[in-house]
């Protein structure tokens, strides 16, 4: 048993903590978010020059090597820093669908365009009624002869106002939850029909809602067989709820250090708060259940990353986000809780961390989904 | 056969309503139904503000029909209700949204005016608290004296006939509507540090006075720093005498607390709770209120709602039999504020995807946009957000454990 990462994961974890070091404190982000795109567009080129955006590919699609345990290495970091860039929804998302059903001429020409850094995608998958069910489609897709014309509406699209590619998962045929008949398409965001309505997430991330009218696009711009997609869809679906959760359990600890330096400098009563031991057992229970997190977080990946079956595999990714939300939901009350007033205002940072972390809760689905989805497999 | 061990022991309890409360409560509920605004309603459903403006209204409303102060006592235009008739008053008000007018004139400085206060003072200040024409805010919080509020710092320094008054207060809920602030003040370093404070009104136009809004993490300024420099305030403002504010607010704190447990709100948002989910669809061709983890989470909550009317019932009869409201207040203000978080967690797992945009202007008054998600669906988060300081505000919820660990429990 070996729990020590190797000399390339240290490598990558330097890179990313150095970066946030320097590049990526509590005001920067906040002028980020302001700015235009949400995100910044100099820092999504310097992520390709890292090489980060190799990460979730294979080596043979010429990545890094699509290991979860580097994935939620990077995610960790990028949780305490709750970085906006859409390196979920392009990279992980967007890249894993190609990867996962694009043909070789798909992924020769879309891939290493992701991993330069020239291409923003978002996945449009969840809808106004499926909840965190991915089977649950209604959004159709109607072959005429060479093209197909899409109809529906799409929720929570992550990085859906800045992706100039959209994959949509679409029905092509069956009942609006049958696991058979769901196709993705690549549909270009600026298509006739396409009508996106921007926002930002409570966790500061670009987000929209997306309507496809009679949209047309190509028989060629499916990914994967027809019908065929749900298979790789949860698969790409679970690997985003381990990054997200990794991304959760780094937040949660920064939470934590935050709440702990605090309670040494506030003083009440002539001493600091963190003397009480009322207060003291109430902060150890949130260190318990970083813990707990991140520990189930690294056996999801390490499982993801093993030749386990794919049930194991879901199973263990339903575990691990199951248990990070019911973190989720300790630690951040405790933190707001024992900051009192300041820490919910907008101008600290473990408020902010407080909204991101209640974000990730839900994200992909929620403790009672994934703990029911775990009885279930 | 003579009674038993069993019968000879019962106690008569019973929790109905005579004939008179019935009517009572049927007077209030058409009341409220007539003329509490439709458009306020709307509001309160929508999960949308209601308006400074609207909230005076509202009050005057109450005020023409002799039911702004049901807790005041009649010779100052209480109603003189019964502990019963005003419990009834509240549970009607709470299940139908309709506000209670807002705290600080009503529940906060009168009943120290009334205690405290000279009769010069209380003709001054009380008829236009009880009619809403004059909007008050709380003065007590500082940045370093928050649970331990009596080691608050700002100064109030005697010159002739006025005060000279300098330092800052946070947390001021409303602050930017108030005409008036109540504060304590330091009036003595010298002595231990309850007894060198002293309570004090302060006109909020008075030159010196100055305001920032702190934005919370739902996008609101729902409170304020306000900051005093040098600012003259008239000695006649001191309520009672100097260095006795610490004994004045604490009486005030009592009465902060009461109606605090939230019941009847609690009921409305755990009606809307189960509407709302028989409208959700649970991804699976049916809908949430289907989900039996969901619909337990429901049935818990609802049996926790019961718990603590119960509580607040028993209390309510100490009080009608003429018992003071003890420091078992401090129940209610704990287990009502961790309810009201748990519904806020409910709301926003029912929204699950809708609860994430930050859209809070989908939420304010004349909302001309494309709404995003359906319903309130999209104000959870904001609202679970914004709620987090009901386990904060008056008195933490720490605080009020160490309440019942000294008073109750004798620890």
């Amino acid at each position: 048993m070996d729990f020590s990462y190797t000399q390339e994961q240290k490598m990558l974890q330097e890179s990313v903590q150095k970066f946030i070091q320097k590049s990526y404190d509590f005001e920067t982000r906040n002028k980020i978010m302001a700015s235009e795109r949400g995100y910044s567009e100099e820092n999504w080129q310097l992520f390709a020059e890292l090489g980060w955006l190799t990460v979730a590919f294979s080596e043979a699609d010429g990545g890094f090597g699509a290991s979860a345990v580097d994935l939620i290495l990077m995610m960790d970091e990028f949780g305490k820093a709750m970085l906006v860039e859409p390196f979920v929804p392009t990279t992980v998302l967007g890249g894993g669908l190609f990867s996962a059903l694009g043909s070789v001429e798909q992924k020769a020409e879309f891939i290493p365009k992701i991993m330069a850094g020239g291409l923003q995608l978002a996945c449009a998958y969840a809808e106004a009624n499926s909840r965190y069910n991915l089977s649950s489609v209604a959004t159709t897709a109607r072959v005429n002869g060479d093209s197909v014309t899409i109809d529906g509406l799409k929720i929570a699209v992550l990085n859906g106002s800045n992706a100039s590619k959209l994959l949509v998962v679409a029905r092509e045929s069956g009942a609006r939850t049958d696991r058979e008949g769901i196709s993705v398409f690549m549909v270009d965001a600026d298509a006739p029909g396409v009508s996106i309505q921007a926002y930002t997430n409570i966790d500061g991330k670009m987000s929209a809602q997306v309507s496809f009218e009679a949209v047309e696009v190509a028989v060629a711009d499916r990914l994967g067989a027809v019908g065929g997609a749900i298979g790789a869809l949860e698969t790409v679906i679970d690997r985003a709820t381990v990054a997200v959760s990794a991304e959760a359990a780094g937040a949660l600890e920064a939470m934590l250090q935050k709440t702990v330096e605090y309670s040494k400098v506030r003083k009440q009563f002539g001493t600091a708060i963190g003397t009480f031991q009322a207060l003291q057992h109430r902060m150890v229970d949130m260190f318990i259940e970083c813990q707990l997190a991140r520990s189930i977080v690294l056996r999801a990946a390490m499982k993801l990353d093993s030749a386990e079956d794919e049930i194991e595999k879901a199973r263990a990714v339903s575990a691990a986000k199951s248990r990070v939300g019911k973190a989720i939901r300790r630690v951040s009350q405790e933190a707001i809780q024992i900051h009192g007033g300041i820490g919910m205002t907008d101008e600290m940072d473990v408020g902010h961390m407080f909204k991101c972390v209640t974000g990730l809760a839900m994200m992909f689905g929620n403790t009672d989904y994934h703990t029911a989805r775990f009885a279930a497999l | 056969m003579a009674p038993g061990p069993l019968e000879s022991r019962r106690i008569d309890v019973n929790a109905d309503f005579t004939a008179e409360e019935l009517a009572f409560e049927s007077e209030v509920r058409e009341f409220l139904s007539a003329e509490f605004p439709g458009e306020y309603r709307d509001k309160v459903d929508a999960n949308i503000r209601l308006s400074k403006d609207e909230l005076v209204n509202w009050q005057k409303i109450l005020y023409r029909k002799g039911w702004a102060a049901p807790n005041w006592p009649q010779e100052y235009g209480g109603t003189g209700w019964s502990a019963t008739q005003k419990y009834i008053f509240a549970t009607e008000m709470g299940l139908i949204g309709a506000p209670e007018p807002v705290p600080f004139g009503m529940k906060m400085v009168a009943p120290v005016l009334m205690a405290y206060g000279s009769d010069e003072q209380k003709r001054r200040f009380l008829p236009d608290i009880l009619e809403s024409n004059v909007w008050w805010c709380q003065g007590y919080s500082e940045p370093n004296a928050g649970s331990d509020l009596a080691s608050l710092k700002m100064s109030a320094v005697r010159d002739g006939d006025d005060y000279i008054v300098n330092g800052s207060k946070t947390w001021n809920t409303y602050g930017q509507y108030a005409d008036w602030i109540f504060c304590l003040v330091r009036t003595d370093n010298s002595v231990k540090k309850q007894e060198g404070i002293s309570f004090l009104l302060i006109d909020m136009h008075s030159a010196g006075v100055s305001l920032k809004s702190i934005y919370l993490l739902d996008g609101h300024p729902e409170v304020n720093e306000i900051f005093f420099d040098d600012v003259r305030v008239p000695a006649n403002n001191l309520i009672g005498e100097e260095n006795k504010g610490w004994t004045y607010a604490k009486v005030l704190l009592t009465h902060e607390r009461t109606n605090i447990s939230g019941v009847p709100r609690g009921k409305r948002r755990l009606r809307a709770l189960k509407r709302i989910a028989s409208d959700t669809d649970d991804g699976f061709g049916s809908n949430m209120m289907e989900n039996s983890t969901f619909k337990n989470k429901l049935a818990e909550t609802e049996i926790e709602l019961q718990a603590l009317e119960y509580v607040e019932l028993r209390t309510l009869a100490a009080l009608s039999v003429g018992k003071a409201p003890g420091p078992e207040s401090s129940i209610l203000k704990i287990v009502g504020t961790e309810l009201a978080q748990k519904m806020d967690e409910l709301f926003v797992e029912l929204a699950a995807y809708n609860c994430l945009p930050f859209l809070p202007e989908q939420f304010e008054e004349g909302f001309q946009g494309n709404p995003v998600g359906p319903g309130t669906a999209a104000s959870s988060a904001l609202v679970y957000f914004n709620n987090r300081k009901l386990s904060i505000f008056g008195g933490s919820n720490e605080i009020q454990r160490n309440i019942i660990s000294k008073a109750v429990l004798g620890l």
